[in-house]
């Protein structure tokens, strides 16, 4: 326990870290990942298009990758200076744009999983497209989604620690600091994991907890 | 053509489309524009950018960075195919005392991050005596994740079939062992193909995490290159050449799924749909399984496919 009491100052700015880049980061995939997967059931053949070369781009790279890129290749590039914001906000950015392919896959699957049947009742009854939408085809969808979009943001939460390999401060960087303090990195490790053991255990139940409230009978 | 979301478009739908697609063309441009004007601005387009690419011998490198990567990808595969069968038969077993256990390891393997169990192989191990090459770290790390996962797939994939077939197994004299190896995994395996070839997706895209503990794979090598001042700093046309590289290895892992998905649904129809059908859970955990589990580097419409 004395590596944590000891050095309660370092725990606590990684964690806010982690946390910043987990909300911050999901905002972003969440606003990104709507607007994409609202492209890819589009009635629009080019924004369908557009929004499946992006999916099939983005989650083809690693995420390695594109930190790498918002990392090194992206300030030359906008003339921008590395300072601690700017850094973050980058990092943010990658995650979000990372995350936004999988947000975007889940919604469109969730959209897919309401039988086309369902809207064609909802048409037939005279409802405009709004109260379609409204009424039946979101709240089924909505339904479906929600537990794949918990397991996307489990992803994201353990996805946060790449950000150690570009100098941004979170749980995954807690080991070098620590070092540093000449503390026992084997130990800061193994505590970094049994945060992140209890993190996605706590997401998982609550996933289990929805998925159980939410199921759609059919 | 009728889909959920919308009816057929009338005359006012159809000019309103026309005017989205118009707008969406122009963002898109725009987009593009703006990343050729600051590539073109930065003068990333100029021959002293490109000149270190012009040298066989940083060609060669690359090669053997693309080698490196391809090495431990190869050998995480392998691994985590082995060691996800392990575990998925330990955790289907009836025996509380191996099932238990075995359920613990996986849930802790799939609930940390990758990056972190390297981390514990390169930087913790040492600490307590035990030296470890990036590589092996990068390889151990990703059979533990990507086995933990596979385990999982595998599980449900069993779990998945009609409890018939076990029991008709059983009906025709077989023990515990013959039930699952000659009727439970073939099927398993092979309705959960498309989704074990997306993990291996997921673990070719992990390789690159090596990157960051100093394994000497495609990445590495671009930061290498890219920080020669002697070619004036080429980063942006490293991560070019080093991203196409790692997008199109994915890719072609990403499209044989595809096929596979493609094939199973044409040649066994009955069978995929009548496991869907049979129990909803099943078609949720699925595309949880799909859609979820981490990085999911998923193939084209494996959403669509598990309609049920």
């Amino acid at each position: 326990m004395g590596i944590i009491t000891d050095n309660l100052d370092l725990w606590g700015e990684m964690i806010v870290g982690t946390l910043l880049l987990f909300f911050a980061g999901g905002t972003l995939a969440l606003i990104l990942g709507t607007i994409v997967g609202a492209m890819r059931v589009s009635p629009i053949p080019i924004a369908r298009g557009v929004g499946a070369f992006y999916v099939n781009t983005v989650r083809n790279t690693p995420l390695t990758l594109v930190f790498f890129a918002f990392a090194f290749a992206l300030p030359p590039l906008l003339g921008l200076r590395l300072t601690g914001a700017v850094s973050i906000t980058l990092a943010i950015c990658a995650l979000g744009i990372y995350t936004a392919t999988y947000v975007a896959e889940t919604i469109r699957s969730g959209i897919n999983t309401v039988p086309v049947g369902q809207a064609e009742a909802a048409r037939a009854i005279g409802l405009t497209f709004g109260q379609v939408m409204r009424f039946v085809v979101l709240p089924q969808a909505f339904r479906s989604v929600i537990p794949p979009m918990m397991s996307v943001f489990i992803a994201l939460l353990k996805n946060t620690t790449v950000a150690a390999g570009f100098s941004i401060a979170n749980l995954g960087s807690v080991r070098a600091y620590l070092s540093e303090r000449g503390e026992n990195q084997f130990v800061a490790i193994l505590w970094v994991m049994a945060i992140f053991v209890a993190l996605v255990l706590l997401l998982s139940w609550a996933q289990q907890t929805f998925e159980r409230r939410w199921k759609v009978a059919r | 053509m009728t889909s959920v979301l919308y009816d057929v478009p009338g005359p006012r739908a159809i000019a309103r489309n026309r005017i989205l697609g118009v707008i969406t063309v122009v963002v898109v441009l725009a987009i593009l524009g703006f990343i050729l004007w600051r590539l073109w601005a930065t003068g990333q387009f100029t021959a002293e950018k490109w000149s270190a690419f012009t040298y066989t011998n940083v060609w060669v490198q690359i090669g053997i960075a693309t080698l490196n990567t391809l090495a431990a990808f190869g050998a995480a595969a392998v691994g985590a195919l082995i060691v996800g069968f392990v575990l998925a038969i330990g955790r289907l077993s009836d025996h509380a005392w191996l099932r238990r256990p075995v359920g613990a390891v996986v849930e802790v393997l799939r609930a940390v991050p990758v990056l972190v169990f390297m981390f514990l192989l390169y930087y913790g191990l040492p600490v307590i005596g035990v030296k470890m090459d990036p590589y092996w770290a990068v390889v151990i790390a990703l059979i533990a994740y990507n086995g933990s996962v596979l385990a999982e797939v595998i599980r449900a994939g069993v779990e998945s079939l009609p409890k018939g077939q076990s029991e008709a197994g059983y009906a025709i004299g077989l023990r515990k062992a013959g039930v699952m190896r000659l009727i439970l995994l073939p099927q398993a395996i092979r309705a959960m193909m498309p989704v074990i070839i997306a993990q291996l997706v997921v673990t070719l895209k992990d390789t690159a995490l090596g990157y960051i503990i100093t394994y000497e794979e495609l990445l590495f090598y671009a930061r290498y290159i890219g920080s020669q001042s002697t070619y004036g700093s080429p980063i942006v046309p490293a991560t070019i050449i080093v991203g196409t590289i790692y997008i199109l290895l994915c890719l072609i892992l990403s499209y044989i799924a595809y096929r596979v998905e493609r094939r199973l649904r044409r040649t066994h129809r009955t069978v995929i749909t009548v496991d869907l059908l049979d129990e909803n859970i099943t078609t949720t955990r699925a595309v949880a399984v799909q859609a979820g589990l981490d990085s999911i580097g998923g193939s084209e419409g494996t959403g669509g496919g598990l309609r049920g």
